[in-house]
Protein backbone atom coordinates (compact mmCIF):
# COMPACT_ATOMS: atom_id res chain seq x y z
CA UNK A 1 0.00 0.00 0.00
CA UNK A 2 1.69 3.33 -1.10
CA UNK A 3 0.98 6.58 0.70
CA UNK A 4 1.88 10.11 -0.08
CA UNK A 5 2.83 12.57 2.91
CA UNK A 6 2.44 16.11 1.46
CA UNK A 7 4.52 18.66 4.01
CA UNK A 8 2.91 21.41 4.21
CA UNK A 9 4.46 24.61 6.48
CA UNK A 10 3.89 28.43 6.11
CA UNK A 11 6.82 29.99 4.68
CA UNK A 12 9.40 31.84 7.10
CA UNK A 13 8.37 29.61 9.89
CA UNK A 14 10.16 27.24 11.48
CA UNK A 15 13.90 26.87 10.88
CA UNK A 16 15.41 28.86 8.14
CA UNK A 17 18.50 28.94 5.96
CA UNK A 18 21.80 30.71 7.48
CA UNK A 19 20.35 29.79 11.13
CA UNK A 20 22.00 28.10 13.37
CA UNK A 21 18.93 25.72 13.50
CA UNK A 22 19.42 25.27 10.20
CA UNK A 23 21.93 22.31 9.97
CA UNK A 24 20.42 20.21 12.35
CA UNK A 25 17.21 20.52 10.23
CA UNK A 26 18.64 19.42 7.58
CA UNK A 27 20.28 16.22 9.50
CA UNK A 28 16.86 15.51 10.76
CA UNK A 29 15.80 14.86 7.37
CA UNK A 30 18.50 13.25 6.01
CA UNK A 31 18.51 10.97 9.52
CA UNK A 32 14.71 10.45 8.59
CA UNK A 33 15.28 9.49 5.09
CA UNK A 34 17.90 6.80 6.16
CA UNK A 35 14.96 5.20 8.07
CA UNK A 36 12.52 4.83 5.35
CA UNK A 37 15.58 3.35 3.42
CA UNK A 38 16.79 0.34 5.93
CA UNK A 39 12.61 -0.56 6.83
CA UNK A 40 12.45 -0.54 2.84
CA UNK A 41 9.18 1.50 2.69
CA UNK A 42 11.08 4.18 0.89
CA UNK A 43 9.60 4.62 -2.72
CA UNK A 44 10.43 8.86 -3.37
CA UNK A 45 10.99 11.97 -1.59
CA UNK A 46 11.52 15.43 -3.32
CA UNK A 47 11.80 19.11 -1.68
CA UNK A 48 9.81 21.24 -3.68
CA UNK A 49 11.14 25.39 -4.44
CA UNK A 50 9.15 27.75 -2.79
CA UNK A 51 6.00 28.81 -4.03
CA UNK A 52 6.92 31.72 -5.74
CA UNK A 53 8.53 29.69 -8.32
CA UNK A 54 5.40 28.04 -9.11
CA UNK A 55 3.67 28.37 -12.43
CA UNK A 56 -0.18 27.53 -12.71
CA UNK A 57 -1.22 26.30 -16.25
CA UNK A 58 -4.61 25.32 -16.82
CA UNK A 59 -6.32 24.79 -20.42
CA UNK A 60 -9.74 26.59 -21.48
CA UNK A 61 -11.22 26.53 -24.48
CA UNK A 62 -8.31 25.01 -26.10
CA UNK A 63 -6.14 27.44 -25.06
CA UNK A 64 -3.11 27.41 -22.44
CA UNK A 65 -3.27 30.16 -19.72
CA UNK A 66 -0.63 29.99 -17.51
CA UNK A 67 -0.34 32.34 -14.30
CA UNK A 68 2.60 33.05 -12.29
CA UNK A 69 2.46 31.80 -8.25
CA UNK A 70 0.75 28.79 -6.77
CA UNK A 71 -3.08 27.39 -7.43
CA UNK A 72 -4.50 27.86 -4.19
CA UNK A 73 -3.43 31.07 -1.98
CA UNK A 74 -3.00 29.64 1.42
CA UNK A 75 -1.03 30.45 4.57
CA UNK A 76 0.51 27.16 4.35
CA UNK A 77 2.02 26.07 1.24
CA UNK A 78 3.51 22.64 -0.05
CA UNK A 79 7.03 22.32 0.57
CA UNK A 80 7.71 18.96 -0.45
CA UNK A 81 6.44 15.28 -0.43
CA UNK A 82 7.65 11.28 0.46
CA UNK A 83 5.97 8.61 -1.14
CA UNK A 84 6.38 5.28 1.49
CA UNK A 85 5.27 1.80 0.50
CA UNK A 86 3.93 0.35 3.72
CA UNK A 87 1.39 -2.39 5.32
CA UNK A 88 -1.12 0.02 6.50
CA UNK A 89 -2.03 3.99 7.72
CA UNK A 90 -0.58 3.49 10.98
CA UNK A 91 2.43 2.34 9.42
CA UNK A 92 2.51 5.65 7.28
CA UNK A 93 1.67 8.01 10.24
CA UNK A 94 4.45 6.99 12.19
CA UNK A 95 6.94 7.31 9.05
CA UNK A 96 5.16 10.55 8.43
CA UNK A 97 5.91 11.89 12.38
CA UNK A 98 9.38 11.45 11.69
CA UNK A 99 9.23 14.25 9.06
CA UNK A 100 11.44 17.23 10.95
CA UNK A 101 8.37 19.63 9.41
CA UNK A 102 5.83 17.99 11.28
CA UNK A 103 7.29 19.93 14.26
CA UNK A 104 5.79 22.97 12.94
CA UNK A 105 4.04 22.42 10.07
CA UNK A 106 1.60 19.50 9.04
CA UNK A 107 1.98 16.45 6.79
CA UNK A 108 -1.11 15.43 5.34
CA UNK A 109 -1.03 11.73 4.33
CA UNK A 110 -3.15 10.08 1.57
CA UNK A 111 -3.55 6.91 0.16
CA UNK A 112 -2.37 6.54 -3.22
CA UNK A 113 -4.96 5.27 -5.53
CA UNK A 114 -3.40 1.79 -7.13
CA UNK A 115 -4.21 2.15 -10.77
CA UNK A 116 -2.09 -1.15 -11.60
CA UNK A 117 -5.29 -3.49 -12.14
CA UNK A 118 -7.46 -1.31 -14.06
CA UNK A 119 -7.28 -2.34 -17.93
CA UNK B 1 -54.95 -26.99 18.34
CA UNK B 2 -51.79 -28.28 16.83
CA UNK B 3 -50.53 -24.78 16.15
CA UNK B 4 -50.12 -24.55 19.84
CA UNK B 5 -46.72 -25.95 20.66
CA UNK B 6 -45.40 -24.61 17.27
CA UNK B 7 -46.44 -20.74 18.51
CA UNK B 8 -44.57 -21.83 21.59
CA UNK B 9 -41.92 -23.00 19.88
CA UNK B 10 -41.80 -19.52 17.16
CA UNK B 11 -41.53 -17.61 20.44
CA UNK B 12 -39.00 -19.47 22.04
CA UNK B 13 -36.66 -19.03 18.87
CA UNK B 14 -37.17 -15.54 18.41
CA UNK B 15 -36.16 -14.61 21.92
CA UNK B 16 -33.46 -16.88 21.62
CA UNK B 17 -32.46 -15.60 18.61
CA UNK B 18 -32.60 -12.11 19.96
CA UNK B 19 -30.38 -12.79 23.00
CA UNK B 20 -28.16 -14.00 20.29
CA UNK B 21 -28.42 -10.58 18.37
CA UNK B 22 -28.29 -8.68 21.69
CA UNK B 23 -25.26 -10.71 23.61
CA UNK B 24 -23.24 -11.85 20.75
CA UNK B 25 -23.45 -9.68 17.20
CA UNK B 26 -20.68 -7.66 18.39
CA UNK B 27 -18.28 -10.06 18.53
CA UNK B 28 -19.93 -12.33 15.85
CA UNK B 29 -19.07 -9.23 13.46
CA UNK B 30 -15.50 -8.01 14.73
CA UNK B 31 -14.40 -11.99 14.02
CA UNK B 32 -16.40 -11.97 10.33
CA UNK B 33 -14.52 -8.13 9.62
CA UNK B 34 -11.29 -9.53 10.88
CA UNK B 35 -11.51 -12.20 8.54
CA UNK B 36 -13.04 -9.68 5.31
CA UNK B 37 -11.89 -6.70 6.19
CA UNK B 38 -14.86 -5.30 5.15
CA UNK B 39 -17.28 -3.84 7.16
CA UNK B 40 -20.08 -3.19 5.09
CA UNK B 41 -19.90 -6.93 4.14
CA UNK B 42 -19.56 -8.37 7.41
CA UNK B 43 -22.33 -6.60 8.75
CA UNK B 44 -24.70 -7.53 5.26
CA UNK B 45 -23.27 -11.40 5.63
CA UNK B 46 -23.97 -11.43 9.79
CA UNK B 47 -27.64 -10.03 9.19
CA UNK B 48 -28.57 -12.51 6.30
CA UNK B 49 -27.36 -15.13 9.16
CA UNK B 50 -29.40 -14.55 11.52
CA UNK B 51 -32.33 -14.09 9.27
CA UNK B 52 -31.45 -17.68 8.03
CA UNK B 53 -31.24 -18.79 11.35
CA UNK B 54 -35.07 -17.91 12.16
CA UNK B 55 -35.77 -19.95 8.84
CA UNK B 56 -33.59 -22.92 9.07
CA UNK B 57 -33.19 -23.51 13.04
CA UNK B 58 -37.45 -23.43 12.89
CA UNK B 59 -37.34 -27.08 10.90
CA UNK B 60 -34.12 -28.73 12.15
CA UNK B 61 -33.86 -26.77 15.66
CA UNK B 62 -31.70 -24.64 17.46
CA UNK B 63 -28.04 -26.03 16.83
CA UNK B 64 -25.98 -27.15 19.66
CA UNK B 65 -23.04 -24.55 18.95
CA UNK B 66 -25.70 -21.47 17.53
CA UNK B 67 -22.83 -19.04 17.25
CA UNK B 68 -20.78 -21.16 15.48
CA UNK B 69 -23.15 -21.63 13.04
CA UNK B 70 -24.37 -17.91 12.79
CA UNK B 71 -20.55 -17.40 11.96
CA UNK B 72 -20.19 -20.42 9.57
CA UNK B 73 -23.22 -19.20 7.43
CA UNK B 74 -22.58 -15.46 7.57
CA UNK B 75 -18.66 -16.24 6.17
CA UNK B 76 -20.51 -18.95 3.53
CA UNK B 77 -22.94 -15.88 2.71
CA UNK B 78 -19.75 -13.64 2.40
CA UNK B 79 -17.94 -16.07 -0.07
CA UNK B 80 -20.77 -16.26 -2.11
CA UNK B 81 -20.86 -12.91 -2.48
CA UNK B 82 -17.42 -12.01 -3.44
CA UNK B 83 -17.91 -14.79 -6.32
CA UNK B 84 -20.66 -13.30 -7.45
CA UNK B 85 -19.12 -10.12 -7.54
CA UNK B 86 -15.81 -11.49 -9.13
CA UNK B 87 -15.34 -12.60 -12.79
CA UNK B 88 -14.99 -15.64 -12.46
CA UNK B 89 -11.73 -15.98 -14.29
CA UNK B 90 -10.15 -14.01 -11.70
CA UNK B 91 -8.07 -16.07 -9.54
CA UNK B 92 -9.18 -14.98 -5.25
CA UNK B 93 -6.73 -15.73 -2.83
CA UNK B 94 -9.18 -14.31 -0.20
CA UNK B 95 -11.69 -16.87 -1.14
CA UNK B 96 -9.41 -19.66 -0.90
CA UNK B 97 -7.83 -18.18 2.39
CA UNK B 98 -11.94 -17.88 3.75
CA UNK B 99 -12.79 -21.10 2.61
CA UNK B 100 -9.90 -22.63 4.17
CA UNK B 101 -10.65 -20.96 7.41
CA UNK B 102 -14.16 -21.99 6.96
CA UNK B 103 -12.80 -25.62 7.32
CA UNK B 104 -10.83 -25.51 10.25
CA UNK B 105 -13.89 -23.56 12.10
CA UNK B 106 -16.44 -26.01 11.58
CA UNK B 107 -16.27 -27.47 14.86
CA UNK B 108 -15.38 -24.78 17.29
CA UNK B 109 -17.62 -24.26 19.87
CA UNK B 110 -18.58 -20.74 21.17
CA UNK B 111 -15.63 -20.26 23.32
CA UNK B 112 -13.23 -20.86 20.80
CA UNK B 113 -14.98 -18.84 18.50
CA UNK B 114 -12.21 -15.68 18.42
CA UNK B 115 -13.28 -11.97 20.36
CA UNK B 116 -11.72 -9.81 17.57
CA UNK B 117 -13.98 -6.42 19.49
CA UNK B 118 -10.99 -5.14 21.35
CA UNK B 119 -9.40 -4.70 17.24
CA UNK B 120 -12.91 -3.47 16.55
CA UNK B 121 -13.04 -0.86 19.24
CA UNK B 122 -9.11 0.18 18.86
CA UNK B 123 -10.45 0.62 14.71
CA UNK B 124 -13.57 2.25 15.00
CA UNK B 125 -11.87 4.95 17.84
CA UNK B 126 -8.86 5.14 15.71
CA UNK B 127 -7.93 9.32 15.52
CA UNK B 128 -7.41 9.30 11.50
CA UNK B 129 -11.68 9.32 12.01
CA UNK B 130 -13.50 12.19 13.02
CA UNK B 131 -14.79 12.58 16.48
CA UNK B 132 -18.82 12.19 15.58
CA UNK B 133 -17.90 9.19 12.95
CA UNK B 134 -15.73 7.57 15.82
CA UNK B 135 -18.69 8.16 18.15
CA UNK B 136 -21.30 6.26 15.39
CA UNK B 137 -19.34 3.55 14.31
CA UNK B 138 -18.47 2.60 17.90
CA UNK B 139 -22.04 2.90 18.72
CA UNK B 140 -23.09 0.64 15.26
CA UNK B 141 -20.46 -2.10 15.55
CA UNK B 142 -20.17 -2.75 19.27
CA UNK B 143 -22.92 -1.17 20.85
CA UNK B 144 -26.39 -2.56 20.01
CA UNK B 145 -27.71 0.72 18.31
CA UNK B 146 -28.84 0.85 14.69
CA UNK B 147 -28.27 3.51 12.38
CA UNK B 148 -31.82 5.12 13.23
CA UNK B 149 -31.56 5.05 16.67
CA UNK B 150 -27.76 6.89 16.53
CA UNK B 151 -29.58 9.33 14.03
CA UNK B 152 -32.32 10.37 16.60
CA UNK B 153 -29.88 9.93 19.39
CA UNK B 154 -27.61 13.00 17.61
CA UNK B 155 -30.46 14.60 15.98
CA UNK B 156 -29.30 13.78 12.35
CA UNK B 157 -31.41 12.43 9.49
CA UNK B 158 -30.90 9.16 9.12
CA UNK B 159 -29.94 9.66 5.99
CA UNK B 160 -26.87 11.87 7.21
CA UNK B 161 -25.82 9.69 9.63
CA UNK B 162 -26.28 6.53 6.96
CA UNK B 163 -23.62 8.79 5.04
CA UNK B 164 -21.93 9.76 7.89
CA UNK B 165 -21.16 5.67 8.41
CA UNK B 166 -20.39 4.98 4.96
CA UNK B 167 -17.63 7.33 4.93
CA UNK B 168 -15.72 6.00 8.08
CA UNK B 169 -15.89 2.37 6.71
CA UNK B 170 -15.04 3.47 3.55
CA UNK B 171 -11.61 5.59 4.88
CA UNK B 172 -11.04 2.31 7.10
CA UNK B 173 -11.10 0.48 3.65
CA UNK B 174 -9.40 2.80 1.28
CA UNK B 175 -6.60 4.42 4.23
CA UNK B 176 -6.07 0.86 5.38
CA UNK B 177 -6.76 1.58 9.08
CA UNK B 178 -5.20 -1.57 10.80
CA UNK B 179 -7.63 -4.08 12.17
CA UNK B 180 -5.05 -4.45 15.26
CA UNK B 181 -4.53 -3.17 18.81
CA UNK B 182 -2.09 -0.98 19.16
CA UNK B 183 1.36 -1.35 20.00
CA UNK B 184 2.89 -0.43 23.53
CA UNK B 185 4.61 3.09 21.82
CA UNK B 186 1.05 4.39 20.89
CA UNK B 187 -1.09 2.47 23.50
CA UNK B 188 -1.86 5.50 25.93
CA UNK B 189 -2.96 7.86 23.25
CA UNK B 190 -4.94 5.68 21.20
CA UNK B 191 -6.88 4.39 24.69
CA UNK B 192 -7.43 7.96 25.50
CA UNK B 193 -9.57 7.80 21.74
CA UNK B 194 -11.23 5.28 22.88
CA UNK B 195 -12.09 6.54 26.53
CA UNK B 196 -12.95 9.76 24.94
CA UNK B 197 -15.82 8.50 22.72
CA UNK B 198 -17.25 6.01 25.47
CA UNK B 199 -17.12 9.14 27.30
CA UNK B 200 -18.91 11.26 24.73
CA UNK B 201 -21.59 8.85 24.41
CA UNK B 202 -22.43 8.79 27.89
CA UNK B 203 -21.95 12.74 28.46
CA UNK B 204 -24.39 12.75 25.97
CA UNK B 205 -26.91 10.76 27.00
CA UNK B 206 -26.37 12.51 30.20
CA UNK B 207 -26.43 16.09 29.85
CA UNK B 208 -28.00 15.92 26.08
CA UNK B 209 -29.80 19.20 25.51
CA UNK B 210 -33.08 17.44 24.21
CA UNK B 211 -34.27 14.55 22.74
CA UNK B 212 -36.13 11.08 24.17
CA UNK B 213 -35.59 10.24 27.43
CA UNK B 214 -35.53 7.04 27.12
CA UNK B 215 -32.98 6.69 24.41
CA UNK B 216 -30.39 9.13 26.16
CA UNK B 217 -31.03 6.53 29.40
CA UNK B 218 -29.79 3.86 26.87
CA UNK B 219 -26.94 5.91 25.55
CA UNK B 220 -25.59 6.11 29.38
CA UNK B 221 -25.96 2.25 28.85
CA UNK B 222 -24.38 1.44 26.12
CA UNK B 223 -21.55 3.06 27.05
CA UNK B 224 -21.47 2.01 30.44
CA UNK B 225 -21.49 -1.66 28.85
CA UNK B 226 -19.01 -0.82 26.70
CA UNK B 227 -16.44 0.61 28.93
CA UNK B 228 -17.21 -3.05 31.03
CA UNK B 229 -16.24 -4.72 27.85
CA UNK B 230 -13.12 -2.94 27.22
CA UNK B 231 -12.46 -3.30 31.18
CA UNK B 232 -12.78 -7.21 30.62
CA UNK B 233 -10.64 -7.36 27.31
CA UNK B 234 -7.94 -5.48 28.39
CA UNK B 235 -7.79 -6.05 32.51
CA UNK B 236 -5.51 -3.97 34.87
CA UNK B 237 -6.13 -0.67 32.93
CA UNK B 238 -6.86 1.38 35.54
CA UNK B 239 -8.05 4.48 33.10
CA UNK B 240 -10.38 1.96 31.99
CA UNK B 241 -11.60 1.03 35.66
CA UNK B 242 -11.31 4.82 36.21
CA UNK B 243 -13.86 5.82 34.09
CA UNK B 244 -15.90 2.57 34.35
CA UNK B 245 -16.48 3.89 37.87
CA UNK B 246 -16.56 7.27 36.92
CA UNK B 247 -19.75 6.47 34.80
CA UNK B 248 -21.18 4.01 37.34
CA UNK B 249 -21.40 6.85 40.39
CA UNK B 250 -22.77 9.30 38.19
CA UNK B 251 -25.34 7.14 36.15
CA UNK B 252 -26.63 6.21 39.68
CA UNK B 253 -28.19 9.10 39.98
CA UNK B 254 -30.04 9.21 37.26
CA UNK B 255 -33.65 8.77 39.27
CA UNK B 256 -32.88 11.77 41.24
CA UNK B 257 -31.23 14.26 38.77
CA UNK B 258 -34.72 15.63 37.65
CA UNK B 259 -38.03 16.98 39.25
CA UNK B 260 -41.16 14.98 38.27
CA UNK B 261 -41.75 18.52 36.01
CA UNK B 262 -38.40 17.79 34.42
CA UNK B 263 -36.89 20.53 36.58
CA UNK B 264 -32.84 19.49 36.90
CA UNK B 265 -32.06 18.62 40.71
CA UNK B 266 -28.90 20.06 42.19
CA UNK B 267 -26.41 17.62 43.28
CA UNK B 268 -27.21 19.52 46.62
CA UNK B 269 -30.72 18.87 47.12
CA UNK B 270 -30.72 15.49 45.46
CA UNK B 271 -33.11 13.06 47.64
CA UNK B 272 -30.43 10.41 47.92
CA UNK B 273 -32.70 8.04 48.70
CA UNK B 274 -33.13 7.60 45.05
CA UNK B 275 -29.80 6.97 44.16
CA UNK B 276 -28.83 3.57 43.05
CA UNK B 277 -26.61 2.37 45.75
CA UNK B 278 -25.66 -0.95 44.31
CA UNK B 279 -24.64 0.96 41.24
CA UNK B 280 -22.75 3.80 43.90
CA UNK B 281 -21.04 0.64 45.51
CA UNK B 282 -20.17 -1.16 42.15
CA UNK B 283 -18.47 2.25 41.14
CA UNK B 284 -16.33 2.52 44.46
CA UNK B 285 -15.22 -1.24 44.51
CA UNK B 286 -13.96 -0.21 40.76
CA UNK B 287 -12.68 2.62 41.71
CA UNK B 288 -10.20 0.71 44.13
CA UNK B 289 -9.40 -2.26 41.75
CA UNK B 290 -7.54 0.80 39.93
CA UNK B 291 -6.48 2.58 42.31
CA UNK B 292 -4.29 -0.69 43.87
CA UNK B 293 -2.20 -0.51 40.57
CA UNK B 294 -1.01 3.37 41.80
CA UNK B 295 -0.97 4.36 37.99
CA UNK B 296 -2.79 7.66 38.39
CA UNK B 297 -4.80 9.64 35.57
CA UNK B 298 -7.55 11.95 34.40
CA UNK B 299 -10.48 9.35 34.65
CA UNK B 300 -9.83 8.06 38.02
CA UNK B 301 -9.26 11.88 39.67
CA UNK B 302 -12.97 12.22 38.38
CA UNK B 303 -14.01 8.90 39.05
CA UNK B 304 -12.59 10.03 42.75
CA UNK B 305 -14.30 13.14 42.57
CA UNK B 306 -18.08 11.51 41.80
CA UNK B 307 -17.19 8.92 43.99
CA UNK B 308 -17.36 11.30 46.98
CA UNK B 309 -20.32 13.23 45.69
CA UNK B 310 -21.90 10.00 45.93
CA UNK B 311 -20.70 8.49 49.52
CA UNK B 312 -21.85 11.10 51.56
CA UNK B 313 -24.74 9.90 53.20
CA UNK B 314 -26.29 13.73 53.31
CA UNK B 315 -24.80 16.58 50.98
CA UNK B 316 -23.96 18.50 54.14
CA UNK B 317 -21.50 16.00 54.91
CA UNK B 318 -19.48 15.74 51.05
CA UNK B 319 -15.85 16.42 51.94
CA UNK B 320 -15.05 19.70 49.63
CA UNK B 321 -11.13 20.23 51.07
CA UNK B 322 -10.80 16.70 49.35
CA UNK B 323 -12.74 17.74 46.31
CA UNK B 324 -11.03 20.84 45.94
CA UNK B 325 -7.47 18.92 45.91
CA UNK B 326 -8.93 16.90 43.46
CA UNK B 327 -9.68 19.37 40.75
CA UNK B 328 -5.94 20.54 41.88
CA UNK B 329 -4.58 17.51 40.70
CA UNK B 330 -6.76 17.49 37.90
CA UNK B 331 -5.56 20.74 36.43
CA UNK B 332 -1.98 18.72 35.73
CA UNK B 333 -3.66 16.64 32.81
CA UNK B 334 -6.38 18.72 32.17
CA UNK B 335 -5.33 22.42 32.27
CA UNK B 336 -8.70 23.64 31.01
CA UNK B 337 -10.29 26.53 32.14
CA UNK B 338 -13.79 24.39 32.74
CA UNK B 339 -11.49 22.43 35.35
CA UNK B 340 -10.34 25.41 36.86
CA UNK B 341 -13.92 26.36 37.06
CA UNK B 342 -14.82 23.45 39.16
CA UNK B 343 -12.08 23.91 41.01
CA UNK B 344 -13.58 27.06 42.09
CA UNK B 345 -16.76 25.94 42.97
CA UNK B 346 -15.07 23.18 44.94
CA UNK B 347 -13.03 25.89 46.90
CA UNK B 348 -15.89 27.94 47.37
CA UNK B 349 -18.01 25.31 48.73
CA UNK B 350 -14.86 25.15 51.90
CA UNK B 351 -16.00 28.52 52.46
CA UNK B 352 -13.57 30.47 50.45
CA UNK B 353 -16.21 32.15 48.33
CA UNK B 354 -14.03 35.68 47.89
CA UNK B 355 -11.14 33.08 46.47
CA UNK B 356 -14.02 30.92 44.46
CA UNK B 357 -15.43 34.51 42.62
CA UNK B 358 -11.79 36.01 42.40
CA UNK B 359 -11.00 32.99 40.10
CA UNK B 360 -14.34 33.11 38.31
CA UNK B 361 -13.65 36.53 37.14
CA UNK B 362 -10.97 35.29 35.84
CA UNK B 363 -12.35 32.74 33.71
CA UNK B 364 -14.70 35.25 32.69
CA UNK B 365 -13.57 35.82 29.37
CA UNK B 366 -12.31 32.32 28.06
CA UNK B 367 -15.71 30.81 29.38
CA UNK B 368 -17.76 33.76 28.35
CA UNK B 369 -21.04 31.38 26.88
CA UNK B 370 -20.62 28.50 29.42
CA UNK B 371 -23.53 28.23 31.18
CA UNK B 372 -22.13 26.61 34.85
CA UNK B 373 -20.13 29.90 35.39
CA UNK B 374 -22.80 32.35 35.43
CA UNK B 375 -24.68 30.16 37.78
CA UNK B 376 -21.83 29.15 39.80
CA UNK B 377 -21.12 33.33 40.19
CA UNK B 378 -24.59 33.71 40.72
CA UNK B 379 -25.30 31.02 43.39
CA UNK B 380 -22.40 32.32 45.49
CA UNK B 381 -23.23 36.00 45.20
CA UNK B 382 -26.34 35.12 46.39
CA UNK B 383 -24.52 33.27 49.66
CA UNK B 384 -22.48 36.68 49.93
CA UNK B 385 -26.27 38.19 50.39
CA UNK B 386 -25.76 40.56 46.62
CA UNK B 387 -29.13 39.90 45.59
CA UNK B 388 -28.88 42.26 42.53
CA UNK B 389 -25.49 40.90 40.88
CA UNK B 390 -26.62 37.23 41.65
CA UNK B 391 -29.93 37.93 39.09
CA UNK B 392 -27.58 39.44 36.77
CA UNK B 393 -25.73 36.75 36.28
CA UNK B 394 -28.46 34.25 36.48
CA UNK B 395 -30.22 36.00 34.03
CA UNK B 396 -26.84 35.33 32.01
CA UNK B 397 -27.21 32.00 32.97
CA UNK B 398 -30.69 31.04 31.87
CA UNK B 399 -29.67 33.05 28.12
CA UNK B 400 -26.99 30.57 27.56
CA UNK B 401 -28.71 27.13 28.43
CA UNK B 402 -30.61 25.40 25.98
CA UNK B 403 -31.85 22.42 27.91
CA UNK B 404 -34.89 22.89 29.08
CA UNK B 405 -34.50 21.44 32.59
CA UNK B 406 -31.38 23.25 33.22
CA UNK B 407 -33.53 26.64 32.49
CA UNK B 408 -36.27 25.41 35.17
CA UNK B 409 -33.48 24.89 37.89
CA UNK B 410 -31.95 28.53 36.74
CA UNK B 411 -35.56 30.09 37.00
CA UNK B 412 -36.61 28.42 40.48
CA UNK B 413 -33.05 29.71 41.70
CA UNK B 414 -33.60 33.24 40.87
CA UNK B 415 -37.15 33.45 42.10
CA UNK B 416 -36.01 32.15 45.22
CA UNK B 417 -33.74 35.26 45.36
CA UNK B 418 -36.64 37.83 45.13
CA UNK B 419 -39.01 36.13 47.67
Amino acid sequence: MQYIALIYSTPGEGPQPETPEWGPFMQGYMDATEVYKKDGVMVAGEPLHGTDQATSVRVRGGKTETMDGPFAETKEALGGFYIFDCDNLDAAIKYAAMIPTAAYGTIEVRPIMDMSGAS
Amino acid sequence: MSDAPNLTATIELTATIEKLARDDRGRLLSGLIANLSNFDLAEEALATAFESALIHWRRSGIPDNPQGWLLRVARRKAIDHIRRKSRFQDYHPELARLAHEDEMDANQTASEIPDRRLELIFTCCHPALDAKSRVALTLRTLGGLTTAEIARAYLDKETTMGQRLTRAKLKIETAKIPFEVPGREHWAERLGSVLSVIYLIFNEGYSASSGDAALRRELCEEAIYLVRLLDQLCPDEPEIMGLLSLMLTTHARRNARQSAAGTTIGLADQDRGLWDNLMVQDGLAVLDRAMALAVPGAYQIKAAISALHGSASVSARTDWDQIALLYARLLHYEPTAVVRLNRAVATAQTGNIDQALDEIDQLATELKDYQPLYAARAEFLARKGDVSAAIQAYDNAILRTGNLSDREFLKSRRAQLLN
